[in-house]
């Protein structure tokens, strides 16, 4: 029997949950342990009441799990939310003064531990979180030097701070180890691996690192959540990296100002979420006729309009998939994990220039926020290349080719000119009004989705694929769907788990054909993907498991909906 | 060089006989042609209107987008390339109405290019619609009763918002455009060239005529163009309406893309680089 424990953490904004977190997930996964760990939290900068979840196990996990078996709750306000997912079974660690009678008059096993009077005594009550996390950290057996070293990284800039925090941390530490020793902590901690050290990456980093792998150099945003964190991790890299970074007017900007760099030779990334997408349209369809490479990063969040600003939901797939006006070919990546956001991330820069088209990167407010381990990060594993041309005089950019990509040149490089338009043109890029013409480069344009159909990632299934029920799946919800399949044990259900979304790889008609009873799970109202199936493949999916709360799918929730479909009843 | 060399063949001029584009285009070949910039190392960048189609009747690389978009569009040429001369040309509709606000963060931004404004004070493209620059009470096929709202005053904007180089003109003085273009390419930063000019088809109001009467040409010294009090006071004066160059900072300002982390340690175009992957690799282990 594999051990895992998930741990709840709750805490107001500005309490410090998400350092509790940091800390306590790397202690985590330097002490050799398997870790994920994923959050929620409300659009507000102090108060409220925010979760994160860390699964500790001693396998690999990636998924969001309703079940609580250890609860910390930093303040007392817990939301409905969280009190929906806590059993009989959980063990609740907290402060009785700060919860006051919470959990006094629930069944729930309590452990009263006073991080605020450790915190207030040792470095002040604002350390109850350096506290928290090391009570933690004792309980699991994870050496102090460990937490101490990560206490060091963390607040080693201010020394003052620092001393606080390890002060809070000893005495935290001291009395975790006396909670183990008086036996009152009644959890079975899974055991470390001591060969395990993994690397622990959140979404926003495994989309910026896979883009500078991929050679993305100029990076233009107007801040939206969830889209921000790439600009943000960009801005504080690119230095470091040597990239240019610009926070700029607006969306349109951001779009425009990327294809001008594109056009001089820079590989250009905008991030942004769907609103701040909606206003690119125009840009990204000016992307289209000029033949301008794109890459857009779009960080999903629920709508409409400003919807919910820290939420996650999937329903910008058609969004994407029918930008801009005009008809044009277009790559849509939707990684489920930290590794397919970094080799899509680094693929979409390779694509876009080979192509000359625009790609965009779906991801979503849950992935974004989710914490991964991998062993490592595949950064060397594909050469880098270069799609552009030495212009000569007479140089044409528009000229028609067998497989529709005109050798592109960049403004100062080369003898020639390169002339660039947005009006229908001709070979040189001159207007042109011309009825053949037209007809001319719109076949040539629309040609490259023949290469781009060619090129298609396939899915990735899991189980059996001749499986008579297959669930079809695609962005973050694949390691979900891919647990609760292991959850409810069935040979019979299988899974594929879409990471590109269009065009969509030839075997995914197969996959459907072979399928008795198809469902579709995502994070939508409407069931976009199962659309979007039945448009290539005419098969209407016979199910579909939606989720548009604006909150993840949990894997429980995924099995129990899958099994009643199994059953031959509907999902609530 | 001889402007000639900017000449570009066959070429189908969309313009009306007597449109005020041609003299504006012919003071920019010759300002490019006397600064000795070859059209390989020119960017012409613009919108959509009828001053937008400028690039296409030229020599130099070009790049013609959106309507509106130009400034951006050319901030991202010159910040992946800071050694192209980079122009974002345009009307009034253009820059200043759809585009307004990357005008006002453009100034801010200061990347170092020239923006040249063909400023009719009217639509051309779409047959003669009312512009931001539209004098109050013209009539338009839409404004039927006279247009209600202020005109926005380009040269007195941009140097409330700090623009580095401000310059109005009038398209028929050809000699005073193509120095002020000069001038504003040489300008280490963005620069803001207002250019008055007739439209000879839609609006009968702000004629060559008018614009003769109504303008004239201001000198001013070196220490006179560096007070943004006195060029706030010209830009907000008028009719008779000052030409000339309104307002050029000290100099010593860096322009945006040479603030830029992109090019501390490293001048080459962002073209010529290959992605860190050592750097990558270095940052990824820190994750553990």
């Amino acid at each position: 029997m594999v051990r895992e424990l998930s741990i709840g953490l709750c805490g107001a904004a500005g309490q410090g949950v998400q350092t509790v977190e940091v800390l306590l997930v790397r202690a985590l996964g330097r002490s050799g342990f398997h870790v994920f760990s994923t959050k929620e939290s409300m659009s507000r900068v102090r108060g409220g009441n925010n979760s994160t979840e860390i699964r500790v196990s001693e396998e690999h996990t990636e998924a969001f799990v309703d079940r609580i078996d250890l609860l910390v709750p930093l303040n007392s306000g817990l939301r409905k939310n969280i009190w929906k997912r806590l059993g009989p079974d959980t063990l609740v660690l907290g402060d009785r003064e700060e919860l006051k009678e919470e959990f006094a008059s629930k069944e729930f096993r309590f452990l009263d531990v006073p991080f605020l009077e450790i915190a207030r005594e040792a470095g002040g009550a604002v350390t109850a979180n350096s506290v928290a996390a090391a009570v933690l950290c004792a309980l699991f057996r994870i050496e102090f030097e460990i937490l101490d070293d990560l206490l060091k990284e963390r607040f080693g800039k201010t020394p003052e701070v620092l001393e606080k925090n390890l002060l809070s941390a000893k005495k935290g530490y001291e009395q975790g180890v006396r909670l183990l020793e008086e036996g009152v902590f009644a959890l079975k901690t899974p055991k470390p691996d001591p060969n395990w050290r993994p690397l622990l990456i959140d979404g926003h980093k495994a989309v910026s690192l896979g883009s500078l792998a991929g050679g993305c150099n100029f990076v233009t945003a107007y801040p939206m959540s969830p889209g921000s964190g790439v600009l943000a991790f960009m801005a504080q890299n690119a230095s470091r990296f040597q990239i240019v970074v610009e926070q700029v007017e607006d969306e349109i900007a951001a779009v425009n100002m990327a294809l001008g760099a594109w056009s001089a030779g820079a590989r250009g990334m905008a991030t942004t979420s769907g609103g701040g997408f909606a206003l690119m349209e125009e840009g990204i369809s000016l992307s289209a006729v000029t033949e301008i490479p794109l890459v857009i990063h779009l960080g999903q969040r629920p709508g409409p309009a400003t919807g919910m600003a820290t939420r996650t939901e999937q329903a910008d797939l058609e969004l994407a998939l029918y930008a801009g006006h005009g008809e044009f070919p277009r790559v849509l990546f939707a990684p489920g994990n930290a590794r397919e956001a970094f080799e899509l991330s680094r693929l979409a820069f390779d694509w876009a220039d080979r192509y000359q088209v625009p790609v965009f990167i779906l991801t979503d407010e849950y992935l974004l926020d989710s914490i991964f381990e991998l062993e490592s990060l595949p950064v060397e594993s594909e050469p880098f290349s270069r799609h552009f041309v030495e212009t000569e005089p007479g140089y044409a950019r528009y000229r028609v080719t067998e497989n529709g990509v005109s050798p592109r040149g960049i403004f100062g490089h080369g003898r020639g000119l390169v002339r660039i338009d947005s009006h229908e043109h001709d070979e040189k890029g001159h207007i042109e009004e011309d009825f053949d013409v037209r007809e001319r480069m719109q076949k040539k344009r629309m040609s490259k989705l023949r290469l781009l159909e060619a090129a298609a990632l396939p899915p990735t299934v899991k189980g059996d694929p001749q499986a008579q029920t297959k669930v079809f799946c695609w962005g973050s919800t694949g390691p979900i769907v891919a647990e609760a399949l292991d959850l409810l044990g069935r040979e019979d259900v299988s899974m594929v788990h879409l990471k590109q979304v269009y065009p969509l790889h030839p075997s995914v008609r197969t996959l459907v054909e072979q399928a008795r009873r198809v469902v579709v799970a995502e994070g939508n109202s409407t069931g976009q993907l199962a659309r979007l199936i039945r448009l290539y493949t005419g098969r209407e999916a016979e199910h579909r498991l939606l989720n548009f709360r604006g909150h993840q799918f949990s894997v429980e929730e995924v099995s129990e909906g899958l099994g009643k479909i199994l059953e031959g009843g509907e999902p609530e | 060089m001889n402007p000639r060399e900017y000449d570009i063949e066959p070429v189908d001029l969309s313009w009306c006989p007597g449109c005020g584009n041609f003299q504006i285009l012919s003071a920019l070949k010759e300002a490019l042609a006397e600064l000795k910039i070859p059209p390989q190392e020119v960017v012409l960048v613009s919108g959509i209107g009828q001053a937008a189609k400028t690039p296409h009747f030229m020599k130099g690389h070009i790049i013609q987008g959106l309507h509106g978009r130009a400034l951006p569009v050319a901030t991202g040429v010159k910040a992946a390339n800071p050694g192209l001369t980079v122009l974002a040309i345009g009307g009034d509709g253009d820059m200043y109405g759809e585009g307004g606000n990357h005008l006002l963060h453009t100034i801010r931004r200061n990347p170092d290019l020239t923006n040249l404004v063909h400023n009719n004070m009217v639509y051309g493209l779409t047959k003669g619609q009312a512009s931001p620059t539209s004098p109050l009470g013209l009539k338009t096929p839409v404004q039927v009763e006279g247009v209600i709202s202020e005109p926005l005053n380009p040269v007195a904007l941009a140097i409330s918002q700090g623009a580095s180089f401000v310059a109005r003109s009038f398209s028929a003085e050809t000699e005073l455009t193509k120095e002020l273009i000069k001038a504003a390419i040489r300008h280490k930063g963005y620069a803001l060239v207002d250019i008055f000019q007739p439209c000879v088809s839609f609006n009968k109001v702000n004629t060559y005529k008018w614009f003769r009467e109504n303008t004239f040409v201001q000198e001013s010294s070196p220490e006179e163009l560096r007070d943004r009090r006195r060029a706030m006071e010209l830009a907000l004066s008028g009719p008779p309406f000052p030409l000339g160059i309104l307002y050029r900072e000290a100099s010593g300002r860096p322009s945006f893309e040479n603030l830029l982390p992109a090019y501390r340690r490293n001048s080459e175009p962002l073209w010529k680089r290959t992605p860190d992957r050592d750097g990558i690799e270095a940052y990824v282990e820190t994750l553990r």
